[in-house]
């Protein structure tokens, strides 16, 4: 009887000490309004659910900023319990040099290969057989915000497409709007750029052209039109003199802008701003061209720590994050889509709708993230910065820098 | 005498022992890391270093890239400038808080001021006294000069001088401070001499003076160079590197590369380049500077 009882309390003691509750350090550079919100429904949920503690670590100035920091934390032998990344290849070699936890245990007990959908997004986080990250959102680009406060002051109807927005640029600009709206920031161009190369000459010549780095594809008529947009884009952003992306998507929210390329992130902002999908603001996925969504997203990583309290913390974690109810609390606030295809998502607005509906027929591509490494979009943003900045760049010009760059990616 | 020898190596052998953790903090601190990098330029590194040789290849991208190029011409025009204007306008204020005038303390205080701030604060600062829409031209615009036009942040052609007036603002104050020390250094009594022989005062101080003020100019020299190669701070409060990319600067290249890029062997070569040119100008310099005068 004394022995089972001790047994009991030394078992019971020891599982008390497997379970204590860890402070488990999360980074991300979720940062804005929108962002903020829904990043904070991650914290109450794994505080809710579990007895471990969430430390923000929030990191602000965007991925560029954010990414360096995170990197040299986890290399200087400093890491935090967890943190965010885009899906794809930006961890691929953390993980080669085994910096990361492999999660490949909690994916399976989850089930995580049943729920997550598209299935691609679970192959952005597996390297060799083995699974590194907890995917928790769908990001898509090709989304063209239009306020439709800006087009009724105009007297203009509210477009239906690229060619018709493009169309109404020059009235825009009469009464005194700035057609498009584009912030400094050199990951926008380039993104824009993207959206108008999958939509305006199809998601088959993206893949081709960053996927396979076919360079001739490159260099070839289809992409020679995509360049002409980007030079008719180039005039209507002409004058917006703003850097953040959110600044310039308060622009459209303000009606003074007509439109901007942007992510769906920016739907956070609409709904902060207490804005209503189809009367103060419109959204065309593909620009309403080629109607296709870029399943990319964010994906949290976990670090090796060697602490087996912190490990038991970021297994909780890993496993909260895809919980149906954290995916639908946190999608809804950040505008982004959940990763798994059986949450209700009943008070999704209007464009959430049109995403989920995209999602559901698979029209679906890869997001650039994921073809090509962060030295490649670093060359990409370069040239187009200063594409979309100075008007003396010729489209032709830039067509044959961007052919360079397409034939030396790896 | 043959034991005598020795007895020089442990001379001051506590000013010695003192000065060994910097001797090694300069061999394997500055010098290895130099080595290391300049090594490491030479392999294909992304993320993390590893040793995959390939040559000259980082260089000839490097080259070739258009922004490497532009960050190359904007330190040159940045530098060129910067040097020339803090010099002269340094030591003409230098002259003129000289000439024993009321509350020169104040204006001291005044003029140096600006040093005491940060290159980011200074940044910011600019960045919003020459924003167009709220700035100096939008001030000048409502007291009715309507077509008043300075906006040298938004205008990639002659962006890198709008950087080049929040350096001068913030770095001109500490150019004068030197210089006005080397002024006070100078004997009255050739100040005497000059006046007894009728000499002006302007060429007293172009052919008297500033010859005499040489050491002076030189630390100054050294000052403002070292503050021109590694300017990145400053560019990135105020311009981002914008617009476009029209106000980079090599300091940034670099960096953006290493970490925003994730491409190390990229980052490495541009900084290689970088401690090319600072050799190319110190080499030559310190030879004729310290190698001469041991001649004489």
């Amino acid at each position: 009887m004394t022995f089972r009882t001790i047994l009991m309390a030394g078992t019971a003691l020891c599982a008390g000490s497997a379970l204590s509750a860890a402070d488990l350090e999360v980074t991300h550079w979720w940062t804005s309004g929108g962002e903020a919100a829904a990043v904070q429904q991650f914290a109450t949920e794994f505080e809710g659910q579990t007895e471990h503690k969430w430390i923000d670590g929030a990191i602000a100035g965007g991925g560029g900023t954010a990414r360096p920091v995170m990197v040299s934390r986890i290399i200087g032998g400093d890491p935090m319990g967890a943190f965010q990344f885009n899906h794809g290849r930006q961890a691929e070699e953390l993980i080669e040099a085994g910096l990361l936890r492999d999660m490949t245990h909690v994916a399976e007990a989850e089930g995580w290969t049943d729920i997550v959908n598209p299935p691609s997004l679970l192959e952005a986080c597996t390297v060799d057989g083995k699974i590194y990250c907890a995917p928790v959102n769908i990001h898509s680009w090709q989304w063209l915000w239009l306020s439709n406060g800006a087009f009724e002051k105009a007297g203009l109807e509210v477009p239906a497409n690229w060619d018709e927005f493009v169309a109404a640029a020059p009235a825009l600009k009469e009464a005194g709007i700035q057609p498009m709206a584009l912030g400094g920031q050199p990951w926008q161009s380039s993104g824009a750029f993207n959206v108008l190369m999958a939509t305006l000459a199809g998601p088959d010549v993206l893949q081709q052209v960053y996927g396979d780095g076919d360079a001739e594809m490159a260099a070839g008529e289809e992409l020679g039109r995509v360049f002409q947009a980007a030079a008719d884009m180039r005039e209507m952003v002409q004058g917006s003199n703003v850097q953040d992306w959110n600044q310039a998507t308060n622009l459209v929210i303000t009606d003074a802008a007509g439109g901007q390329i942007m992510g769906d992130w920016a739907q956070g902002e609409f709904a902060v701003a207490g804005e209503v999908a189809g009367e103060d603001y419109t959204c065309l996925p593909g620009l309403g061209v080629i109607e296709v969504l870029s399943t990319g997203g964010d994906a949290f990583y976990f670090p090796e720590t060697g602490d087996a309290e912190i490990e038991a913390a970021q297994d909780a974690l890993a496993a909260t994050l895809l919980k149906p109810e954290t995916q639908v609390a946190f999608n809804l606030k950040k505008g982004s889509l959940p990763i798994r295809g059986d949450v209700d998502l009943a008070s999704a607005n209007d464009c959430m709708k049109k995403g989920l509906q995209l999602l559901a027929d698979g029209k679906t591509m890869p997001d650039v993230n994921m073809l090509n490494t962060e030295d490649t979009n670093n060359q990409l943003n370069d040239l187009f910065v200063q594409f979309f900045q100075d008007p003396s760049i010729s489209a032709e010009d830039a067509q044959a820098r961007f052919v360079d760059i397409v034939a030396n990616k790896d | 005498m043959a034991a005598a020898r020795p007895m020089r190596l442990f001379r001051n052998i506590n000013a010695k022992i003192a000065a060994i953790p910097m001797v090694l903090t300069a061999l394997v601190v500055f010098t290895g890391g130099t080595i290391w990098t300049v090594v490491y330029s030479f392999t294909n590194s992304k993320l993390l270093p590893r040793e995959k040789w390939v040559g000259l290849q980082q260089y000839e991208r490097l080259w070739g890239t258009e922004r490497w190029n532009v960050a190359i011409e904007n330190l040159l025009i940045y530098g060129a400038c910067m040097v020339v204007f803090s010099l002269v306008i340094g030591f003409v204020l230098a002259a003129l808080l000289d000439q024993k005038i009321r509350f020169e303390n104040t204006f001291r205080t005044i003029l140096l001021y600006p040093f005491a701030l940060s290159f980011i604060v200074t940044g910011l600062v600019w960045q919003w006294l020459l924003n167009p829409d709220f700035g100096i031209q939008s001030v000048i615009q409502a007291m009715g000069w309507e077509s008043f036009d300075f906006d040298p942040l938004y205008n990639a052609d002659i962006v890198i001088y709008g950087v080049l007036i929040a350096g001068l603002w913030q770095g001109t104050g500490l150019v004068m401070c030197l210089m006005l020390a080397g002024l006070r250094g100078i004997d009255q009594e050739i100040w005497k001499a000059a006046r007894v022989d009728g000499i002006p005062m302007w060429k007293t101080y172009i052919f008297i003076v500033i010859p005499m003020m040489r050491p002076v100019f030189i630390t100054t020299l050294v000052i403002i160079a070292s503050g021109i190669v590694r300017l990145y701070d400053l560019i990135v409060a105020q311009t981002g590197g914008g617009p476009g990319i029209a106000s980079d600067v090599p300091a940034k290249y670099v960096y953006d590369y290493m970490f925003q890029g994730q491409n190390l062997g990229q980052g490495f070569a541009a900084s290689t380049m970088m401690l090319l040119a600072v050799l190319v100008v110190i080499i030559p310099w310190a030879y004729l500077e310290f190698g001469g005068k041991k001649r004489v």
